[in-house]
């Protein structure tokens, strides 16, 4: 093929181009996307309960991922501070996953069990008066707040359409699940559960 | 691991991959001779007047580019790069890692040796064991307890003369050791709600104070019917249990009227977890020696 053909059918080029890139995308990413470890849940991982999904919007909401990651690497200073390392299938049921890349402070992907309910309760109404030299900020608002239980079963039907098994049962007492607890209850909820299956790992 | 036609896949996209690279540097070369017989540029020319030179690539290049496909079907022979193949090294990142915590291991063990076999007390005189002892408060206590040991609201300070579960050191050691559950029952069902302000104010008279509502004389029957029965008939607590003394100015969750009187009418549950399996014995007996070396003399002379 000559050049010259290339170079004046911008169409021809184009496709010419994205083939070419392509290759490092087909080779690396697309066969995770049918490997198990990755699409499979790792052992003990399960969907969220509802109040531990109302929780988990929380965190995105007031924007947690800023300062807090959640992918522990498979480096020994970090298993020694955190727990075992992060693996692919501990975040099939997150959408989206909650990686982060910045550790203002520190990573919260085994903080589940580590704290008591009201050291959580204490420390995110005003983290200096646990922990003198945080500079986190205070959420002393989400005590204040109740959840909507109206609009929890439709975010597990919406995760189940996107192959997150709920059970009839989970969605009809969603509402139920969370009726009467505060947005505090719920964030405090899901920091309990992460981490919490790794503890049962090798 | 992936499945067998997906490595295939892999394998296939990575070797032919490499193979148009090579095939790409020698067609090139082929054109070059061609162009050098024919024109220097390449033939086509925009806006009447505007020609492009189809120069040879610079050789410092085209070696790189040679370099870096050798460096590449070496690497994929050497490490887990082709597939599911494990690569002639064997590498992998979990070994890696386990090679890693097994060197630190060792590493760990080998400082723990020098003060294994002490008793916490001895440690307490040793600054090398202080110094590990607070390495390990820092990464281990100090979110609940405080940088300084000065605690906080339902978290114990570790620096006054008060201690809920006993100070001293094989008190302080089963603490860390096997964790503590601290439990105050609500009594507002009990009590009701003039009792219970009753309590408040007899409590609050015990360390000498006041209280703005409420009947100490009846809040001293309260206490000599239920309370007694944990925290003592001179409330001096109990360690045992770990009832705290109420006859001293020092106030777990707070020594406000407001906040007696919700201890005592919804009731408390403080929870110090276990660290023995993760820490060892040495560790704990580190930890038990920095904490005793945080407060003054206390060692000495154990508190309630």
């Amino acid at each position: 093929m000559k050049h010259e053909i290339i170079e004046k059918n911008a169409g021809l080029l184009g496709v010419l181009v994205a083939i070419v890139i392509s290759v490092g995308g087909l080779v690396e990413i697309v066969p995770l996307a049918f490997t198990a470890e990755v699409t499979q849940p790792a052992p003990g991982i399960e969907p969220y309960t509802a109040l531990q999904l109302e929780g988990r919007d929380i965190y995105i909401r007031e924007g947690c991922y800023n300062c807090h990651s959640q992918m522990v690497r498979p480096l020994r200073g970090e298993t020694e501070r955190y727990g075992h390392y992060s693996l692919a299938g501990e975040s099939v049921y997150d959408r989206p996953f909650q990686f982060g890349s910045k550790r203002t402070g520190p990573d919260l992907a085994r903080v589940g069990g580590r704290y008591s309910d009201q050291w959580h309760r204490l420390h995110l109404i005003n983290p200096r008066e646990l922990v003198p030299e945080s500079n986190m900020p205070g959420y002393p608002w989400l005590e204040g707040a109740a959840l909507d239980p109206a609009g929890t079963p439709a975010k597990l039907r919406v995760l189940r359409t996107l192959g997150t098994p709920y059970t009839d049962a989970q969605i009809a007492t969603a509402s139920a699940d969370v009726a009467g607890r505060t947005e505090m209850d719920a964030l405090i909820a899901y920091l309990q559960m992460l981490g919490m299956a790794s503890r049962q790992w090798k | 691991m992936m499945s067998s036609g997906w490595s295939l896949f892999v394998i296939l996209g990575a070797v032919l991959n490499t193979a148009a690279a090579v095939w790409l540097l020698f067609w090139m070369r082929k054109r070059r001779g061609e162009a050098a017989q024919t024109s220097d540029t390449t033939g086509h020319v925009w806006d009447g007047d505007l020609r492009e030179y189809n120069n040879p690539l610079p050789r410092w290049w085209l070696w790189m580019f040679i370099l870096s496909v050798v460096f590449a079907i070496g690497y994929v022979f050497l490490y887990p790069a082709l597939g599911n193949s494990k690569g002639v090294l064997g590498w992998s990142q979990v070994r890696q890692f386990e090679e890693m915590q097994q060197e630190q291991e060792r590493r760990s063990q080998a400082m723990l040796a020098r003060f294994s076999g002490r008793s916490s007390l001895e440690l307490v005189q040793d600054p090398a064991a202080l110094a590990v002892g607070r390495n390990l408060f820092a990464n281990n206590c100090a979110a609940c307890h405080g940088s300084d040991g000065g605690g906080a609201s339902g978290f114990p300070s570790l620096t006054d003369a008060s201690w809920q579960w006993g100070g001293t050191p094989e008190a302080i050691e089963t603490s860390i050791s096997q964790g503590r559950m601290g439990v105050m029952t609500p009594w507002a069902e009990f009590l009701g709600d003039k009792g219970v302000e009753d309590t408040v104010a007899y409590v609050m008279s015990l360390s000498g104070r006041r209280s703005a509502a409420g009947d100490a004389a009846a809040g001293k029957a309260h206490f000599d019917m239920v309370c007694v029965a944990c925290h003592g008939a001179d409330a001096k607590g109990n360690v045992d249990v770990g009832a705290p003394d109420l006859s001293d100015r020092i106030w777990l969750y707070g020594g406000s009227a407001s906040a007696i009187r919700e201890t005592i009418a919804k009731g408390r549950q403080g929870n110090m977890p276990a660290h023995g399996d993760r820490f060892g014995d040495t560790r704990v007996k580190l930890l038990a020696a920095y904490v005793m070396s945080m407060g003054a003399s206390r060692a000495a002379k154990p508190g309630t």
